[in-house]
Formats: structure tokens, sequence, C-alpha cells
């Protein structure tokens, strides 16, 4: 309990800083959303000013902050300039829409990484074992970039897939089902990339990991009086290898959402990645804090889950 | 033995790329600024040996497929006109490294024809001339970036690791916030902070410092991690023993153990930044046009009917593949070497 308490401490703390590290950053830049109307002789320096103050531009860094800070508790996270709307509503359904996106990769992701993993650690250094490792390095030499354009081409160029989006035109007339198989493939394309791109050191960590407990003596002791090979490996072997891999997740989770940004944008996904981009050419302020904030709560959070997961599942953490 | 080998092998793609980049105006057969509108994603010259009677050439040469078309001879290869490649020809004046100032370049045709060896975009700029350029704008911002990254790195991770206590502690937790930020966010965030007009340099050695200044907690954790346990070591309390200062323990024991992390980590983090230059510039928040960067050509495939009717805009990222590996590749062998060395 106590250690879960300084946990959420922690991350709380953590995510408070970088919440005024990136205002502070943000608000310290020269020019604001406003000053090109400024080069419009029809709009007088007044009317920017009543703009200014009235979305409170005019006052000094720490007041806003403070009032900035004052709102997100109250799930106001300020008003956007170019949609004329609050924030927090904007980015729920876009970060709705991320979290769909990277919470599937991350399952599709591991799904292939634990089995594979592992085989080619039963299998060390035979030729499935080398091939497997090839394939990883070669697909960590992919930058990302070059995998999403090529899967954006492979869906221009067959049209099996949808080119973006999350639903098509007619999706309002479609039921239930149907409308879940919609989004799925939709959501396939940009998963697969995804989950493509966070692979590679996910498979070589489970392989590592298996390996070194596949050495130790109790596995041997546990083959020896003849228990089953599947159980000896999912019953003896990984949850011993699973705390490395635990705190592993928690590294993914950023690695996950810096390249989501990447494929939602070039796959035309209407996650969180699209607004960013789009706000910080408009200089949408709170737009862009509050989506940096959001991803940031989504890592400290993927941290946290984590840390939680290896407290319950390995013995000796909670010893310490 | 092998582990060497690959090193070795890694470090040769290395250099023969980083000298192509490097002279890229002697290598390149055209200013990457220079347009053909008349030409625009033209594809790839093909090197022709023999001609259309059977005759073998020892120089090859190519057809002007553009000019066939436009005298309606039809665009087959063999009907329009031909030119031979030459080399070292006099062509656009360029300076390598800002430098020395020359205008001959490996090889060329004559003024009518044009030769693009990687076809050209949609001004008709040819796309091999400003791969190479635009090397040096992408691998110079990784360079910088990451020298930048491991230079801070090596300070705090070296007053943190030697000195320990409150300091430690500090600067650490500092470093745990850049990591709790997602970097690429982290990026656009101050890339939103930058004025949106302002000069190509400026953009640029912005978004490099940028870069670096995030990046720094990773190599700091690592240099904190062998210092600890290289201050632990016996000649360094022996040498403290005799009385040598903490400034000199650090220069002359301590750091150099920290020297095969460093290089590691630099070979790790080249291409990282690389590629972070690649991506802001690919979504339109790095360097502009007119300057080539790895990112601005491949920004060209963001249009759809781009990125299916004209393949060989996707090269400059093919040509990138073995670049990519030779880093990987050479960070794996030195991570290897320096475990070794350390046992």
């Amino acid at each position: 309990m106590r250690y879960l308490a300084r946990r959420l401490l922690h991350a709380t703390l953590l995510l408070l800083a970088a919440s005024f590290f990136s205002f502070a950053i943000l608000q310290s830049a020269p020019g604001d959303y406003f000053a090109p109307m400024g080069l419009n002789p029809q709009v007088s320096s007044r009317t920017i000013a009543g703009l200014r103050s009235r979305y409170g531009l005019d006052r000094p860094l720490p007041v806003r902050y403070g009032h900035w800070l004052r709102g997100v508790f109250n799930g106001d996270l300020g008003l956007s300039f170019a949609y004329n709307s609050p924030v927090a509503p904007l980015l729920a359904i876009r970060a709705r829409n991320t979290l769909l996106l990277t919470a599937t990769s991350m399952l599709l992701a591991w799904l292939i990484a634990i089995p594979l993993g592992i085989w080619s650690a039963l299998h060390r250094g035979k030729w499935g074992d080398r091939a497997g490792g090839a394939f990883a390095s070669a697909l960590l030499t992919v930058p990302d970039l070059m995998l999403f354009l090529v899967l954006l081409l492979v869906a221009v160029r067959t049209g099996w897939f949808p080119t973006g989006g999350m639903v098509s035109t007619a999706f309002g007339d479609l039921n239930m089902w149907s409308k879940i198989a919609d989004i799925a493939r939709h959501l396939l394309l940009p998963a697969l990339g995804l989950a493509l791109a966070t692979l590679p050191p996910l498979l070589r960590h489970v392989r590592s990991a298996m390996i070194e407990v596949l050495d130790a003596p109790f596995i041997r002791a546990a083959r020896a009086h003849g228990i089953r090979e599947w159980r000896v490996l999912l019953r003896y072997a990984l949850p011993v290898a699973a705390s490395p891999l635990i705190s592993l997740f928690g590294f993914s989770v950023a690695t996950m959402l810096s390249a989501s940004l990447l494929v939602e944008v070039i796959l035309s996904w209407p996650g969180l990645g699209p607004l960013l981009v789009d706000a910080i050419l408009a200089k949408d302020v709170y737009v862009v804090i509050g989506a940096v904030m959001l991803s940031s709560v989504f890592l400290v959070a993927g941290n946290l889950f984590a840390d939680l997961l290896i407290f319950a599942a390995d013995p000796r953490v909670r010893v310490e | 033995m092998t582990r060497r080998r690959k090193l070795v092998g890694a470090l040769i793609l290395l250099a023969a790329f980083q000298s192509l980049i490097l002279l890229a105006g002697f290598f390149a057969p055209y200013d990457f600024a220079s347009q053909n509108r008349e030409r625009p994603f033209a594809p790839p010259t093909a090197l022709h040996f023999v001609d259309a009677r059977g005759h073998f050439h020892f120089r090859p040469f190519i057809y002007d497929l553009e000019d066939a078309k436009r005298s309606g001879e039809g665009s087959s290869a063999g009907s329009g006109p031909s030119y031979p490649v030459h080399f070292f020809v006099r062509g656009a004046p360029y300076k390598i490294a800002g430098v020395f100032a020359s205008c001959i370049h490996l090889f060329g045709v004559e003024a009518s024809g044009r030769i693009f060896l990687m076809g050209s975009d949609a001004y008709g700029r040819d796309q091999f001339s400003r791969f190479l350029f635009g090397g040096q704008i992408s691998m110079l911002a990784g360079l910088i970036a990451a020298i930048l990254s491991v230079s801070i790195g090596i300070v705090v991770g070296g007053i943190a690791g030697y000195y320990g206590g409150w300091l430690d502690e500090l600067l650490m937790r500092g470093g745990e916030l850049f990591l709790a930020l997602p970097w690429l966010y982290l990026l656009f965030a101050v890339r939103a902070a930058l004025p949106l007009h302002i000069s190509q340099w400026e953009v640029f050695l912005l978004l490099v410092s940028v870069m670096g200044l995030i990046g720094w907690t990773r190599p700091a954790r690592l240099i904190r991690g062998v210092v600890l346990s290289a201050k632990q070591r016996n000649f360094v309390a022996a040498a403290r023993g005799f009385g040598a200062s903490d400034a000199y323990l650090l220069r002359r024991h301590v750091l150099p153990q920290t020297y095969g992390v460093l290089l590691t980590q630099l070979t790790l983090l080249i291409p990282q930044y690389v590629l972070a230059e690649v991506t802001l510039t690919f979504l339109g928040l790095g360097v502009g046009e007119p300057m080539p960067s790895w990112g601005a050509l491949l920004s060209s495939l963001q249009q759809y009917y781009v990125l299916s009717s004209y393949w060989w805009m996707f090269l400059p990222a093919l040509f990138l593949l073995p670049l990519f590996l030779a880093f990987y590749t050479a960070a794996d062998a030195l991570q290897e070497l320096h475990k070794r060395v350390a046992l």
C-alpha cells in the first residue's frame, strides 16, 4: 500500500512538473494565434487586444498557469482559438481514438512477440531463431516513416483497405455489428503498422529474458521431473521472465505514443497526432498543451501500471 | 573475430556514405535547386551500353525520352536523341564544406539533355542531386544534436555519478521529467513555440539544439552508472590517496572509463536524430524549401497521386536503409566490444 501511494505521488509530481515545463515553453514563444491578424488593415489593434484579453493572453505567465491548472481540475483545458470551442471535448474524442489505436497495436505486438520470442529462445541458434533475429534487425532498420508510407501505398494500390479516417461515410446507417466491423476494417492498417514498428525490441527482450530463465537449474529440475514442456514454459519459466518484460512494457508506451503520432498523420487516423500538427501550425496554444499533457498522462499512466504489475507479479519487489 | 569484421564493414559503409554526402557537389550532376519545369516527375534515367544497331559502347549513354516525346517520335527507348555520359565535366558551381569552390562534376551529359539517376520531382529537380545535398542537412542535424546530447549527458552524468547525494537526486529527477514526456510530442511542442517564419538556418539550428537538449537523459543515466562503478575502482582510490583533486580524478581516471558507452551512445543517437529531423520536415515542421533534406524529399509522398504513380519517389528512403543498417550494426558491435574490454 505504501508502495502504491509513493508511486502515485511520484506520478502526480512528475505530471505537474511536466505541465509547468511545457506551459512555460509554449507561452514564452514569440507571437501568438492573433499576431497574424495584425497584418490585416481591416482589424484594429483594439480588437486584437480585446481578443487577447478575452482568451487571457495578456496576463503574466504564472497567473495564466494557475488559471489553467485550476481549470484542469474542473475538467476545463482552456479554449481553442481555431475551433472556437473548449479544448477538453475536442481532445477527448481524439484521445479516445488514439487510445483505441495504441491499445490494439500494443496487444497485437505482444501477442506476436511473446510466442515468437519463446519459440526463438527454445530454438536458440537454429535457422528459425536466426531468421527471426534477422527479421527483427531488418524491421528495426526500416524507419517508421517508411514503413507507414509503404502501408499507405499498399492501401492505395490494392484498394483492400480504406486509406484514411476511422469510419465509412455510411457509418450512421449501420447496425451495431457492422459498425464494429467497419471500425475494425479502418483500424487494421494503422494498428498493424504501429505493432510492426514496436515489435523488434519486444521480440529481442522476450527472447533474451526467456533464454536467461531457461538456463536456470530449476527449469532443468522441472524438466527432469517429467513435467510437460508447455507447462514448464508457461507455468514455470514465463512468470520468472515476466518482470523485466513488464518494465519493458512501461517503456514501450513511450515509443508507441511517438510512433502513433506519425502513423495517425500518414494514414489519416483521427487521433491526437493530426490535431496536434494542425494546432502547432495555427499556434493554437491550449490545444497543443492539452495534447502534450494528455500524451504524457498516457505515458506516466503506462509506467505506473507497469510498476503496479511488477509489484503484483514479482515477490522480490514486495520484499524491498 | 566476426564481430570485429562486422564493425569494420559497417565503418567502411559509413565512411563511403559520409564522403559521398560531404562531396555532394562533386558527385551530384546538378545543383539541388535547379528546376526543369518541363520535366516534372521524370522517371529515373536508364544507362545504356548497347545502341539501337546492337553495337556495344564502353562509355554509357542515355536516351532523352522527354525530347523524343515532344518531337512525336514515341517514347520507347532507342528512339530519342542519345547523349553519351561524360566524366569530370564542368557544370554548376558548388562549394565543398562551404570552402573549396569548384565546378567539376563526376559525371554529366551535354546541356540539352538531362540525366536523372533517381528521377525528378514536381519541379523537375534532380532527385539524386537533392538526395546528396539533402544528406548534408540531415546528417549535420543528426551529428550536432547527438554531440550536444552526449556532451550534456557526460557533464550531468559525470557530476551526478561522481558527487552523488542531493545533486545526484536533483539531476536524475530532472531527467525523469524529460523521459515522462513523449519525445516526439515534446519536440513538437517546442517547435510550436518557435515562430513559423524565421530564416531556414535559424529553424535548422533551433531544431537541432532542441533535439539535442531533449535527448540528454539517456546518455546521462548510462554515464552516471559507469561513473558510479568507475570511482569505486582501486586505482581511483589510490590516486585519491595520493592527493589527486576531483577535477584531475574525473579527467584522468573516471571519464576515460566512460568512452566506450559514449561512443556507443553516439552511434545510436545519430541515426535517431537524423530520423527525427526527417520526421519533422516530413510533417512540414522542419527546415523548408528550398533547402533539401531527406525529410523534404519524402514529404511529397504525402500526396496520394505521387505515392501511387511515381515509385521512384520512394528511392531516397530505400537508399537510407543501408545507412541506418550500418549505424545500428556499428553500435551493436561497439557495445559488445567494450563489454568484453571491461570484463
